[in-house]
């Protein structure tokens, strides 16, 4: 158990860096339930936990892409929906569900995958809540065919609205979803450089506490240079009294099948997050390749994190040299900037230029001629970068990708921790944003 | 041969497309991508504008049987694209076993084929289209 101290003005962001500061890593579920009691019973289980826990409210489908009579119907005529739909429920139902929970000592981030959040960012703050998260490209690209451009105007009002509608007192905190996009085979440079950059577009739209996002990738050695790169392009280009941490999400792609492996994934990320200074981790659960996790699930991925968390020794000083992941994100991020000061116009402008290129996204506004591979020492690294300021790896195979190479890269790391290679012939279980967003990788990758 | 591959309305996953682009390309097809999230008049759009031999729409979130029904329906409603072969594949619901009664109304409105994730099932459907194809 951990003590929740009282207080009328829980802060996201400042809960994480004072749990840093005491050598605390923060653990937070993904978790959203349609029911109000059944929300309410996972977060109370979420603070419960004998873990460091932030907790979450992950909302549905039908409010993620804006559909809010879809979401009223399904509430109304009981259908089972794969999250809380914040804005289908009255202001006070979602405060019933937080009273007595939410709190100084347990902040609760709402998390949604909207490229239109305004109706999600006004329903959170009527709802007593100020902390959510994602971004202009992040939640954009990967999720369907919003036009960038109008992504990043609705992104512009939904930043000025939750800067200015919290509560007097309160400091509202936004996450930036950057460093996760497709979730797997983009190299690391790209992913710090678009946490980074959607970071700086939200201070410069109002927010004053904000996190800096990183998926675990192939390689322990380079994920912490890119944690590393993270928090030092933090400090280098965020205004100095501007609120920050770096969050890492446990592995988002295919996911081991096996028990053993899952839980040694698990636990190596709640290991490189407190070895790099990350100040919170997004744990997955071992049920996640087959399904969406129950809460008992949830809660043993998040004691299991923070066990092996306690265990790991406190980041050494950063040795100040400049790795790969940090020139090539500090690359994009200056190529970006150069465009334009005002993000909301650079962004657009970098992604119709093809200074910014996501591997495999297929989204209309993405320039599609970038290529990542995994070297052969388990490195994610660039066979092609279009026009982007960087340059494709020099032992980049020049033989076209293929789809049974694709598989097997979707599959590396399944198959490392579950100690066998893909299946021949079977196609795998898809790492995939969307759908249930937050509950990726659940879903079959098929035909 | 050309073959227009499209995810369904409300589905935006895109490893699926990804995969399949690249497993079609290695036939020998021709292949327009049109991505995730595509409703039906964009799809009965980009039909007429690419004028492809045969339509493949992926669905793996679990609502394949509506967003396929749709997709087929107002497919069929365009005479012009009423004989043009759609093969469906992937999910066609949340519970995860197939459904006869889906697939038998699916098939009803006018898709040829309903095929699950069973990708040998796929190859053997466009090679039948591809040798009943009448040369340019």
């Amino acid at each position: 158990m951990t003590a929740h101290p009282a207080g009328p003005a829980p802060s996201f962001g400042a809960f994480v860096t004072a749990s840093a500061a005491a050598g605390r890593l923060v653990v937070q579920p993904r978790m959203g339930f349609g029911d109000p009691r059944a929300m309410r019973d996972g977060l109370a289980r979420t603070r419960a936990a004998t873990a460091h826990t932030a907790g979450t409210l992950t909302v549905d489908s039908y409010t993620r892409v804006g559909d809010l009579a879809g979401a009223r119907a399904a509430v109304a005529d009981g259908t089972r929906l794969n999250g809380y739909p914040i804005a289908a429920h009255a202001p006070a139902t979602t405060r019933a569900v937080l009273d007595g929970l939410h709190g100084a000592g347990f902040p609760v981030q709402v998390r949604h995958g909207s490229a239109r959040p305004e109706p999600i960012v006004r329903a959170l703050l009527a709802a007593g809540l100020d902390a959510t998260e994602g971004g202009p490209v992040s939640y954009c690209l990967p999720y369907g065919r919003t036009p960038l451009r109008d992504s990043v105007a609705a992104w512009v009002r939904a930043c000025a609205l939750l800067a200015e509608g919290a509560r007097p007192g309160s400091t509202p905190h936004l996450e930036s979803f950057g460093g996760c996009l497709l979730g797997q085979l983009c190299p690391p440079g790209l992913l710090v450089a678009t946490s980074l950059l959607e970071c700086l577009f939200f201070v410069r739209y109002g927010l004053r506490s904000v996190s800096l996002s990183y998926a675990q990738q192939t390689h322990p050695g380079q994920d912490e240079e890119a944690l590393r790169a993270l928090g030092r392009l933090a400090a280098e280009f965020l205004p100095a009294d501007v609120e920050r941490h770096v969050v890492l999400y446990t592995y988002m792609g295919v996911y081991p099948h096996t028990e053993r492996g899952a839980l040694r994934l698990l636990e190596d990320s709640a290991r490189l997050a407190v070895r790099a200074g990350a100040g919170r981790l997004i744990v997955k659960t071992a049920a996640e390749a087959h399904r969406i996790p129950t809460v008992d699930e949830n809660v043993r991925a998040l004691e299991t994190a923070a066990a092996a968390a306690a265990l790991e020794e406190a980041p050494g000083p950063d040795d100040g040299a400049d790795s790969e992941v940090y020139l090539e994100a500090r690359a994009l991020v200056e190529a970006v900037l150069d465009l334009h000061p005002d993000l909301a116009r650079a962004l657009p402008d970098a992604f119709a230029r093809g200074l910014l290129d996501v591997p495999f996204c297929l989204h209309p506004d993405n320039p599609g001629r970038s290529l990542g591979f995994i070297d052969p020492a388990g490195r994610l690294r660039w066979a092609r970068t279009g026009a982007m300021p960087l340059r494709p790896d020099a032992a980049a195979d020049t033989a076209p990708l293929t789809a049974d190479g694709l598989l097997t890269a979707l599959w590396h790391v399944a198959g490392s921790y579950d100690g066998r290679r893909a299946p021949a012939g079977e196609p795998p279980d898809g790492p995939a944003p969307g759908g249930g967003h937050d509950h990726s990788s659940a879903t079959p990758l098929t035909v | 041969m050309k073959i227009l591959l499209s995810g369904t309305a409300s589905d935006s996953h895109t490893w699926n497309l990804v995969y399949l682009r690249l497993f079609l390309e290695e036939l020998g097809y021709e292949v327009v991508g049109l991505g995730p999230c595509v409703d039906a008049e964009l799809l009965a759009d980009a039909c007429r504008r690419h004028a492809p031999d045969a339509v493949v729409l992926s669905s793996v979130n679990g609502h394949g049987y509506r967003d396929g029904l749709a997709a087929v329906r107002r497919l069929r409603a365009e005479p012009a694209l009423a004989a043009l072969p759609v093969v469906l594949g992937g999910k066609l619901g949340v519970a995860g076993h197939r459904q006869d009664d889906d697939v038998a109304r699916l098939l009803d409105a006018g898709c040829d084929a309903v095929l699950g994730d069973d990708l040998a099932a796929l190859r053997g459907f466009l090679a039948v289209r591809a040798r009943t194809e009448v040369p340019a």
